[in-house]
């Protein structure tokens, strides 16, 4: 593995201080006091149509400055999700246009229907409270498939059957019948082989973080400026441009630091709204910040999905074929669409596709009335990985095998690359997982604690399971992976570094320090960074999400330090032409093959000032185009305990080992494994939205009834990693945002297993469910 | 930001029933963790507040009166109590009860004559203050009467209690409490920041040999609309050993209660926790008691 000096280190957080001590501004913060704030008025029916509305005593609420309905709005129809905009020569992949501002068709429980422009939060309530609607109302649709028979009308015009997407991945029918079978189906049935089926759901998960849906916004020269806490304030800028029908680069977005998003701030949900609004009254400063209510049901959750899955394995403990058919629920808009269930039906192959006779992926989106659904942490791979273990455990189960062996039978192994990717590109290259099964084995006690839970009777037993996965890091080959990042040398000798990437409370900014300082040759420290995207100056960046940023504004950050490297070298070598042989950066000073000390820095950074015959204030740009991918494996080994006549599971231990390649920072991974391995204890067990099918109407749109997991919830996190050099990234790392969210709900639900003998198909295993599973196998 | 119409802070009980009779729109606020939620719901948006909150010197506090009562004022919060020696000597099921709302802030700001008043089902003080037979004093221009807790519940977030009236003090009679030991059993599905699935309080008293249940109280909240004594299951494990009576208490206390179906959990499950909770919670009372078992 190649030595680094700076990537690898554990550096303390660039921004640790300021946030500790509460200094850490944010858009609520840096929003200039008293401004005007808007608020939304949301239908209270889940499908129909708003006739009419009648604002006349809305209007005159003391306090108000302007009532706006769905009829006084735009046209226009833009597209929300955080992906790139193609040129017309791709316009195929661009993302579907289907919202408004606000709209007269409702398709939500919930719908943007009118906003009030108010001098406060008080007077724009009231106002609301007053607005009167008329609607024509339509039957709700809540399941998918359900919704795929056709609704009258359909939820998006031009949809009949409200499909969104659909896609088929199949072993081709000349390999099937080169070994006798009709289809994957039949192969699947084969009677040589043991079969197992099941129908399995998972939930809409909520990313509830912490620092709510908020922008605000203002006119100044000619321009619109938004300040919003967004993932992506490059792309905010676009749709805002696309939603009010004005040249992109009148807008400027600046993104300050954020307090989380995990994929709802990959959609540009209000900042448009808020935009039009600011404008509505002439340019003044309007806050829009939702209720955390509001961010429940009206951003974007996990999307919903049924799966149907089968398998037949030998008594060799080698799986013949598999097939999974899976049904995700987009909602009412499409936002992410498809690529969500794709990533599901992907990684469910995959995982345990190295030896196959035959394998079947297909996958629909579909509307509904649903809540509108889209990126969640990890995208759609956690469902997919479910459905994968769950049918693994119930085999191990069943046949009486190891967990541990028979995973391992059929794991992903190094060299493997998916043949139904374009170009190649899905392919593992470096491998950590056997080492990763292995040490999570000896940190839970897997052989000691299998031993010991083995026949337990009476109410309250123990019980250990494991979970595998695998994460692919990045969008290519699916989509367009691209980033910029500029480097400025200061007159002391110091850095600036500006990246178009997004800080979003997973550690970029130390890494992006960390590689800028690697790729210079000189101290983390010595790099100042720019956290502040402001579109008026920060370079080009999509933004946060795919754990992409490492991995591809990583190798941007790279490309820049090392051309401010050479620039540096260069202006060393005019200013000393005696200097022997090739020159070094290290130690703050410029040194030649003879190892004599030429100049240090800060004294070369003056030259480059100020020097009386030529100038040279270095500034690199760098820029990087990623085709290529990266496997994240890894797994997840638990210890649990199940009192059943209660329905009740406590997580007594949990362990995840991953390969994540190189850590660019071993305590800021940790704290990312240890804040997704607690998203996914909540996804397991408590965390979901829970929709009234009748009205479409989210339940629980609190923090008290959506049970995001306490401190008293989350036993002890071990995280642990065994390192390989990938060879795809910039510094040989693969991808951790996301990754350390998808084994542990799995790892749960073996040792539910484990202990009770009890298969659970639908996540999250609430106490409702548990029950009715104990009660429907005679445990209760 | 809250709709607030108006916050009248009064100086004295008797000020503050003054300010309810004066503005016949005029509510109790207190620690505000019920009113304020609600405020900002809009349920209660325009609110005119009449704020007992500072009068600590009238309704803050725990003390043994000298017939051996104990006195609760209605603004102690909820770590107030829990942390009372008095409460802790007389009432330590009191105490764990009041050490389970919310989390750690809400004990601070939330009260425990708040709980009694907002009604609900799911109140965590409710189960246990029923099972003490706690004593309820409420005063008003008119006066002041008492309420034996037993006659507080009219329904679902409901109670006796008029709008003009102020909860002056919570009273536990000697009686209700010495020679008891109990057992608070919260049910919820997290350990922290949650609202009863069911909630479940049994005190025993044991024979001196402590191996009969010589007499008992068993409530629940969240079994039916109001918080509930379950008296059949009391009659019907009275004088057994407590052995037996665990045995039997769960199906009996099912007979009494009366939990309904809804998304947060169905009946059936709600009777399941019922008759679990019923038997764990006497067994832990009976321990603490002095019960070998």
């Amino acid at each position: 593995m190649e030595k680094y000096r700076e990537v690898g280190r554990q550096v303390k957080r660039v921004d640790a201080r300021d946030k500790v001590t509460g200094r850490a501004m944010f858009t609520d913060d840096l929003c200039p006091k008293p401004c005007l704030v808007a608020k939304i008025l949301h239908s209270t029916i889940g499908n129909g149509r708003v006739i009419s509305m009648d604002v006349t005593q809305a209007k005159v609420v003391p306090g108000v400055v302007g009532v706006f309905t769905c009829f006084d709005v735009p046209k226009t129809t833009f597209p929300v999700a955080g992906h790139p905009w193609y040129a017309a020569s791709a316009a195929a992949k661009r993302d579907v246009a289907d919202r408004r501002l606000l709209d007269d068709r409702v398709r939500i429980y919930g719908d943007n229907i009118a906003a009030v422009v108010a001098e406060d939060e008080v007077a724009a309530n009231r106002a609301l409270r007053k607005i009167k609607v008329e609607y024509e109302e339509y039957p709700v649709t809540y399941d998918p498939r359900e919704a795929m028979r056709g609704t009258n009308p359909p939820v998006q015009e031009g949809k009949p059957d409200n499909v969104v997407g659909h896609t088929l991945a199949v072993t081709p029918e000349d390999r099937l019948r080169a070994m006798g079978y009709s289809s994957v189906e039949d192969a699947v049935r084969d009677p040589r082989y043991h079969h197992f089926a099941f129908h399995a759901f998972t939930g809409e998960q909520s990313q509830a973080h912490i620092e709510v849906c908020v922008s605000y916004c203002y006119e100044e020269n000619g321009k619109l400026t938004c300040v919003s806490s967004t993932q992506i304030p490059h792309i905010c800028r676009r749709i805002i441009g696309q939603a009010l029908g004005i040249p992109w680069g009148s807008v400027r977005v600046i993104k300050p630091y954020i307090g989380g998003g995990f994929g709802t701030k990959q959609d540009i949900h209000f900042e448009p709204l808020n935009a039009w609004l600011c404008h509505q009254v002439g340019g003044r400063c309007v806050k829009l910040e939702l209720s955390r209510e509001e961010c429940f049901w009206d951003t974007s959750g996990r999307q919903p999905k049924d799966f149907e899955a089968e398998a037949s394995v030998g008594d060799d403990m080698r799986l013949h074929a598999r097939s999974i058919k899976a049904w995700s629920n987009t909602g009412g808009y499409i936002h992410h669409g498809h690529a969500l269930v794709l990533n599901s039906v992907n990684t469910f192959r995959w995982l345990y596709h190295t030896q196959e006779d035959a394998i079947r992926c297909e996958a629909w989106t579909v509307h509904t009335n649903g809540p509108h659904t889209g990126a969640m942490r990890a995208y759609g791979v956690p469902e997919g990985i479910w459905c994968a273990e769950c049918l693994m455990g119930d085999i191990a189960h069943d046949m009486g095998w190891d967990g541990v062996e028979f995973r391992m039978r059929n794991a992903i192994v190094p060299g493997y690359v998916d043949e139904f990717s374009p170009s190649n590109t899905i392919s593992y290259r470096t491998d950590g997982l056997r080492a990763c099964v292995e040490r999570g084995k000896r940190l839970i006690g897997w052989d000691e604690k299998r031993r010991e839970y083995a026949h337990q009777e009476g109410p309250i037993r123990r019980g250990v399971g494991v979970a595998l996965l695998v994460y692919k890091t990045a969008v290519a080959p699916f989509a367009l992976e691209t980033s910029n990042c500029q480097i400025t040398l200061n007159q002391d000798g110091t850095f600036q570094l500006q990246m178009g990437a997004t800080e979003i409370g997973q550690g970029a900014d130390t890494v992006f320090c960390q590689m800028a300082a690697e790729a210079i040759g000189v101290r983390t420290e010595d790099i100042h960074i720019v956290s502040t995207q402001d579109t008026d100056v920060a370079p080009y960046d999509p933004g946060a999400y795919a754990s992409r940023q490492t991995f591809v504004s990583g190798a941007a950050c790279k490309d820049a330090g090392q051309k401010m490297r050479e620039r540096i070298l260069e202006l060393a070598a005019r200013l000393y032409p005696d200097a022997q042989g090739g020159l070094d950066l290290r130690d703050h000073a410029v040194w030649d093959a003879a190892g004599n000390r030429l100049v240090d820095l800060p004294e070369l950074a003056l030259e480059a000032y100020y020097n009386l015959h030529r100038t040279d204030q270095i500034s690199t740009r760098g820029q990087a185009t990623v085709h290529q991918n990266a496997l994240v494996t890894g797994c997840t080994f638990c210890d649990v305990t199940v009192d059943v006549p209660l329905a009740q599971v406590t997580v007594n231990k949990i362990v995840s080992v991953q390969d994540n390649g190189r850590l660019m920072n071993p305590k800021l991974v940790e704290q990312q494994m240890h804040g997704g391995m607690a998203q996914s204890i909540g996804f397991a067990l408590s965390e979901e939205l829970l929709v009234d099918p009748k009205t479409g109407r989210v339940r629980n749109a609190t923090l008290l009834d959506y049970k995001v997991p306490t401190a008293m919830d989350v036993p002890e996190l071990i995280a642990e990693n065994v390192e390989t050099q990938d060879p795809m990234g910039p510094y040989g790392n693969k991808a951790v945002g996301e990754t350390p969210i998808i084994s542990p709900a799995p790892a749960i639900r073996d040792a539910i297993l484990n202990a009770t003998g009890v298969k659970f198909y639908e996540m999250p295993m609430t106490p409702q469910r548990l029950f009715e599973g104990f009660k429907r196998e005679g445990l209760i | 930001m809250y709709d607030i119409e108006s916050l009248y802070e009064a100086r004295s009980v008797d000020d503050a029933c003054r300010a309810l009779a004066d503005d016949p729109q005029a509510i109790v606020v207190a620690g505000g963790t019920d009113v304020l939620v609600k405020c900002r719901e809009g349920k209660l948006a325009g609110a005119h507040l009449v704020s007992v909150h500072n009068l600590t010197e009238e309704l803050c506090g725990v003390r043994l009166e000298q017939d051996g009562t104990v006195w609760i004022g209605p603004i102690t919060w909820f770590h107030g109590v829990t942390t009372s020696p008095v409460a802790q000597r007389a009432v330590q099921t009191l105490c764990d009860a009041c050490d389970t709302p919310g989390g750690p802030q809400l004990r601070v700001s939330g009260t425990i004559g708040g709980n009694v008043c907002n009604a609900a089902t799911s109140a965590d003080t409710a189960s246990t203050l029923l099972a003490y037979g706690a004593l309820l004093d409420v005063r008003s221009v008119r006066g002041t009467r008492t309420i034996p807790i037993g006659e507080w519940y009219t329904g679902p977030g409901s109670c006796v209690r008029e709008r003009d009236e102020v909860l002056v003090g919570i009273r536990i009679p000697r009686a209700s409490y010495e020679g008891w030991t109990g057992h608070y059993f919260k049910y919820g599905k997290r350990r922290a920041l949650e609202i009863a699935t069911m909630g479940c309080c049994c005190l025993v008293r044991l024979s001196a040999d402590k191996a009969r249940v010589d007499d008992i109280r068993l409530a629940f909240g969240v079994a039916a609309p109001t918080p509930i004594r379950a008296r059949g299951a009391e009659d019907g494990v009275r004088g057994l050993t407590v052995a037996d009576a665990a045995e039997k208490i769960g199906l009996l206390a099912q007979r009494d209660t009366n939990p309904r179906d809804s998304w947060r959990a169905s009946r059936e499950f709600r009777l399941q926790l019922i008759k679990e909770m019923s038997r764990r919670s006497l067994l832990e009372a009976a321990r603490r008691g002095g019960a070998d078992i």
